[in-house]
């Protein structure tokens, strides 16, 4: 079960993010910024070696299941036996349905258009989980 | 440019303001004059608000009650702005569960998923209470368009996992049964997500839908019958298999699943697959289908792309709970061994706790020994874990006992300061234990006390061993006590306190043993404990004083002293530490295995007889069952080894250059190791692994330049690693393939090298068409001597090659080298080692001559200083060693900072001659990972290239992977003209 997604920048901003379990507001700064450094951590390790790099980190008692497209990191929380390989799928595809519907997809879409992309975001992203 | 960012934020805070208070207070006060339009206008620009990340603490109630407006422009925004800020346990929610019971059973199909979506987003347990069985209708009922089904499929999971009492097992298990014959597969796929769901929590009262799954898979798998929108890259919906399989699993063993498929083509499909291996390991499946599953997995370790190999590794750890499959898993151990040197830290990780599962009594000499060599590479994050496993693991299997010696001391020799206390003890305790055992360890011992620079632990054991053993030593040459005195004395300036102790011990039971007494060593070993009565540490002194009353007292010396007795048996206190620090899941099946296993008994064969009274309590414990440390526990542990991760990462070179590679020169000098395949049939030997990889990329292959297929011989050992190796010593192995090794001896007087290059055929076939050259840059000049066209059968080639240095420089010199064995052209290119260091003879300067040639070099381009950041972080000592075996001479003393180093060499050139060359490294001992480096020498360039020299040496530098032949990272044949399938184009134009 997804439990929850994360659009984040290189520099920290969170785009977009959607939790399906309750979670305060003070509490999900506080994933977003460990997310964060979990991520930079593993890709600084990385970049030299290839784009997309073991992206998978243990979190808490969760899975994060990770993907890089150029600037932002789409991360899904999961549970620690989900199928990694099926979610990490499933990123491309949700950026995939992304690309067609804005037509060739930027991080300036999602911050313009957000209320387009939580609409599609919804529908989509449910349609797997 | 800073301050218009920061301005320009301030003023969007102070225009958040002005805008945020009227908007409250409005929304506030006019609460009940608000149009519909007026609120939605509000609600907007309170979303907006939030979504710049302030807390938008009022207004939720204008957003619930926006759920009840007639209009649909005002509903949705009332739902997706409640969905939004609101979470399951907000109070305001109560107030719309009515208002959406409307929408749900209302006719309206775009309000009624509007409700679903909202549910399905936010619905808690009240909600589950009050919509479930509506719910429930609206997926069951045919007149609903698919899309509205879908949602109330989803919303129903929701609803369940809430509160699993909402839906009425007897009723709803047929009604599920018809959903799964739905042909939408949008729905279908969303049933499949409820059923798991439902499953797992009560598998038997779904008995009727195991058929139906099947089904699905057949159709999916076998009749390819999905409609092209289903269809993700030539897979036929592959969630909707990964999930129908998940299904299945939770159903007890019943029937053979026949649907294990084997497409290759990408990430889905290799979801699918592994989905499927979970399912027969579930259903433990007769031996054949296991032994298929196991080569498969073999296949994905040996697979560039990084995710297949970790979970192809993780995977092949839980296979190892099967028992049976375990032979067919040790078939894949080199394939393993290789996997510990992966660029990855993840997937080095997964490859020990493998090869920590898989090891038994009859692989463990090999495991272990191949853990010991990769100790000297590891990196530092690692090495600890891998230095307590390899002893756990030796401890366990060992063969015999004198291979667990051995082992342990390399292990400390090796991994001194990550080897605990515990793994020395236990040896000690063995040793104690078995008196055969005594006088192999005692001249063991003895022979690592001769190496030159040995590590405190090493000092500690040796020590103890030789105190209570050495008189069985007396006969053998070098060990007379007067000697085994001198030796083990040398080593105490250098050592700590906690040390001092057990030398004193040492000390007094060499005297003891010495008989008759001999009156120079006991006045020698007097004067020691007289020194040490006045010590400051309590321990010292007591051992001092008390050791030296005593050996007074002659001949009752013997008793008092006599033997240790021996230890009682219990369980090993290291195998003890490994259960507690066993967390992960991979590495508890791991365990749990150990735990079904029985432990080898050649540890503890030879004591079954009581001694000295003290019967053995037990025997090498078994393993218990690590208990799940809680998830704080975790994450603390992988914040720490994360951090350590960041900090080092893979380094080939050998991190010591006191510890060389073993026995590289002996392959060399000694007859060829004859290993290769015979010359019959070259071209079916290549592993199995590249046949694979290149049927993967068919495509890729068709187009990719010729070298790339040559290069199907795969080289044994890493190329980068041997030629680092190189670099500080003079002869070894610099390249070898199953057909040809070349080996290299330099010798060097100042500005002329003579190389020899060894080339040997390992083959009963001969190697033709054989061409070497040499690539000089600009700086050298070289010479090499003719290659015969042909080297016979296992035999060995000299060609000697002549190199003149003319300037400073740091460029390399490559060997072309080309063979032709069969019908396969080997083209190999390999960095001759005669770099920079190779014209350097040291040379150690006083004081005197020192300080004026520092002083009269003043200044850039003959004097260049820099701070050097990201060194590897070492202690001073290391770095002198580093430095001398750089052929560079640390002269000690000559600087009155004990933190900073001092070294001088001289450079050949032809342009320059011999040159003095004078270093200084000024170290922070708080910040091992800088330092400030000056280099003076009487030539500008020479100055400048030495310091890049030395700065290459001391920086980290991140290593590329070593695979030698770059395959696309992902070869997709289907993909489409566009850029849709590449993640980097997707989203190219960004800020």
């Amino acid at each position: 079960m997804i439990r929850f997604i994360l659009l984040q920048n290189r520099q920290g901003k969170t785009r977009l993010a959607k939790y399906y379990i309750p979670l305060e507001e003070s509490e999900k700064h506080k994933v977003e910024y460990e997310f964060l450094l979990l991520k930079m951590e593993f890709s600084n390790l990385s970049t030299q070696v290839s784009e997309e790099f073991s992206p998978r980190v243990t979190f808490r008692t969760h899975k994060v299941i990770y993907r890089r497209y150029a600037g932002l990191f789409f991360s899904l929380c999961v549970d620690i036996t989900d199928n990694e390989l099926a979610y990490l799928e499933s990123i491309h595809l949700f950026v995939e349905i992304l690309d067609h519907f804005f037509s060739n997809v930027c991080e300036l879409d999602l911050v313009f258009n957000f209320h387009k992309a939580i609409i599609e975001r919804m529908g989509e992203l449910e349609k797997q989980d | 440019m800073k301050r218009q960012v920061f301005t320009c934020r301030y003023k969007e805070l102070g225009n958040i303001r002005t805008r945020f208070s009227p908007l409250k207070s409005r929304v506030q006060s006019r609460e009940e004059g608000l149009t519909h339009y007026e609120k939605k206008k509000y609600v907007w620009k309170m979303l907006y608000i939030y979504m710049l990340g302030y807390d938008v603490d009022f207004g939720h109630m204008e957003a619930v009650s926006l759920i009840s407006a007639p209009k649909y422009p005002e509903k949705q925004v009332g739902y997706i702005v409640t969905s939004c800020l609101l979470n399951e346990n907000h109070d305001f929610l109560r107030l719309a569960i009515n208002t959406v019971r409307n929408d749900i059973i209302g006719r309206n199909e775009t309000f009624q998923c509007l409700a679903l979506t909202l549910v399905g987003n936010i619905g808690g347990r009240e909600f589950a209470e009050s919509l479930a069985p509506d719910v429930q209708k609206l997926l069951i009922s045919s007149s609903c368009r698919p899309l509205v089904r879908k949602k109330a499929a989803l919303c129903l999971l929701r609803l369940f996992r809430k509160n699993p009492d909402v839906v009425n097992i007897d009723g709803w298990s047929d009604r599920m049964a018809q959903l799964l014959d739905e042909r939408d597969f949008g729905v279908l796929t969303s049933s499949m997500s409820l059923l798991v769901a439902l499953v797992s929590n009560n598998h038997d009262a779904y008995w009727n839908c195991l058929p139906k799954c099947v089904k699905i898979l057949e159709r999916l798998a076998r009749n390819q019958d999905v409609p092209p929108e289903y269809t993700y890259y030539g897979i036929p919906s592959p969630w909707l298999q990964v999930k129908t399989l998940r299904a299945l699993q939770y159903f007890p063993t019943v029937e053979d699943p026949n649907t294990r498929r084997s497409l290759f083509e990408n990430n889905a499909s290799h979801a699918v697959l592994f989905e499927a291996l979970a399912l027969v390991m579930h259903l433990d499946a007769e031996k054949e289908m296991m032994s298929q599953c196991v080569a498969l997995l073999g296949k994905f370790i040996a697979v560039r792309e990084p995710n297949i190999r970790y979970l192809g590794l993780e995977n092949m750890t839980r296979m190892l709970m099967v028992t049976e499959v375990q032979d067919i898993i040790k078939r894949h151990q080199a394939q393993i061994i290789t996997s510990l040197k992966d660029p990855d830290i993840s997937i080095r990780r997964r490859a020990l706790d493998l090869l920590y599962g898989m090891c038994d009594v009859s692989n463990a000499k090999d495991i272990v020994e191949e853990l010991l060599q990769y100790l000297s590479t590891a990196d530092f994050a690692m090495r600890e874990e891998l230095s307590l496993k390899a002893a756990i693991l030796a401890e366990k299997f060992a063969p015999d006992l004198s291979w667990y010696v051995d082992v342990i001391l390399q292990l400390i020799d090796k991994a001194g300061d990550f080897v605990s206390d515990d793994i020395w003890f236990r040896v000690v305790q063995f040793v104690t234990n078995n008196e055969d055992l005594q006088p192999y360890a005692a001249l063991k011992a003895r022979e690592y006390l001769d190496k030159p620079a040995i590590h405190e632990t090493m000092v500690k054991v040796s020590a103890y061993i030789l105190g209570e053993y050495s008189h069985l030593l007396a006969r053998g040459p070098a060990c007379s006590p007067k000697e085994i005195f001198s030796i083990i004395h040398e080593k105490l300036p250098t050592v700590s306190t906690s040390t001092i102790p057990i030398l004193l011990s040492t000390y007094a039971k060499i005297l003891m043993h010495t008989q008759p007494p001999d009156q120079e060593l006991q006045h020698q070993i007097w004067a020691i404990f007289s020194k040490y009565e006045s010590c400051i540490d309590a321990e010292i002194q007591q051992r001092a004083v008390e050791y030296h009353a005593l050996s007074m007292k002659g001949a009752a010396l013997m008793d008092i002293l006599a033997e240790m007795p021996k230890f009682p048996e219990r369980q090993s206190s290291l195998i003890r530490k490994a259960e507690n620090t066993e967390a992960d899941t991979a590495e508890q099946s791991a365990a749990k295995l150990r735990a079904q296993q029985q432990a080898s008994n050649a540890l503890v064969v030879t004591d079954q007889r009581p001694a000295n009274g003290t019967l053995p309590v037990n025997q090498l414990g078994l393993v218990k069952v690590p208990i799940m440390s809680n998830a704080d526990q975790i994450i603390a542990e992988q914040g720490v080894t994360h951090e350590n991760g960041a900090l080092t990462v893979v380094d080939p070179q050998p991190q010591l250059p006191s510890t060389p590679s073993p026995d590289l020169l002996e392959d060399l000098l000694g007859p060829l190791a004859i290993e290769g395949p015979s010359g019959t049939g070259p071209q079916s030997e290549p592993r199995v692994a590249s046949g694979f990889e290149r049927g993967e990329n068919a495509d890729a292959l068709a187009i990719a330049p010729v070298e790339e297929q040559a290069n199907t011989v795969q080289p044994i050992g890493s190329i980068a690693e041997r030629f680092h190796a190189l670099c500080l010593k003079d002869s070894g192995v610099l390249y070898e393939d199953p057909y040809i090794q070349i080996g290299i001896k330099a010798e060097w007087r100042a500005h002329h090298g003579r190389y020899v290059i060894f080339l040997g055929n390992k083959n009963t076939a001969p190697l033709s068409s054989v061409q070497a050259s040499i690539l000089p840059p600009s700086h050298l000049n070289t010479e090499l001597s003719l290659v015969p066209e042909t080297i016979p059968p296992r035999a060995q080639v000299q060609c000697p090659l002549e190199v003149i240095n003319l300037r400073p420089s740091r460029d390399l010199a490559v060997l072309d080298f080309s063979y032709k064995f069969g019908t396969q052209v080997v083209n190999v290119k390999l960095r001759l080692p005669a770099v920079f260091n190779k014209f350097l003879q040291p040379i150690t300067v006083s004081a005197e001559e020192f300080f004026p040639q520092w002083r009269s070099l003043s200044g850039p381009p003959l004097k260049l200083q820099e701070v050097v950041r990201g060194v590897r972080p070492m202690p001073i000592a290391e770095l002198a060693n580093l430095l001398n075996s750089l052929r560079l001479m640390v002269c000690p003393g000559l600087d009155p900072n004990a933190n900073n180093l001092i070294a001088s060499t001289t450079f050949y050139s032809e342009s320059t001659r011999a040159m003095l060359c004078l270093i200084r490294i000024e170290t922070d001992p708080a910040d091992r990972t800088q330092l400030r480096m000056t280099v003076a020498s009487g030539d500008p360039t020479l100055t400048f290239e030495l310091k890049e020299f030395i700065k290459e040496q001391i920086v980290y530098i991140p290593v590329p992977p070593q695979s030698p032949a770059p395959m696309p990272p992902q070869a997709r044949p289907t993909s489409p003209p566009t850029a849709i399938s590449d993640p980097g184009a997707l989203l190219a134009g960004l800020l």
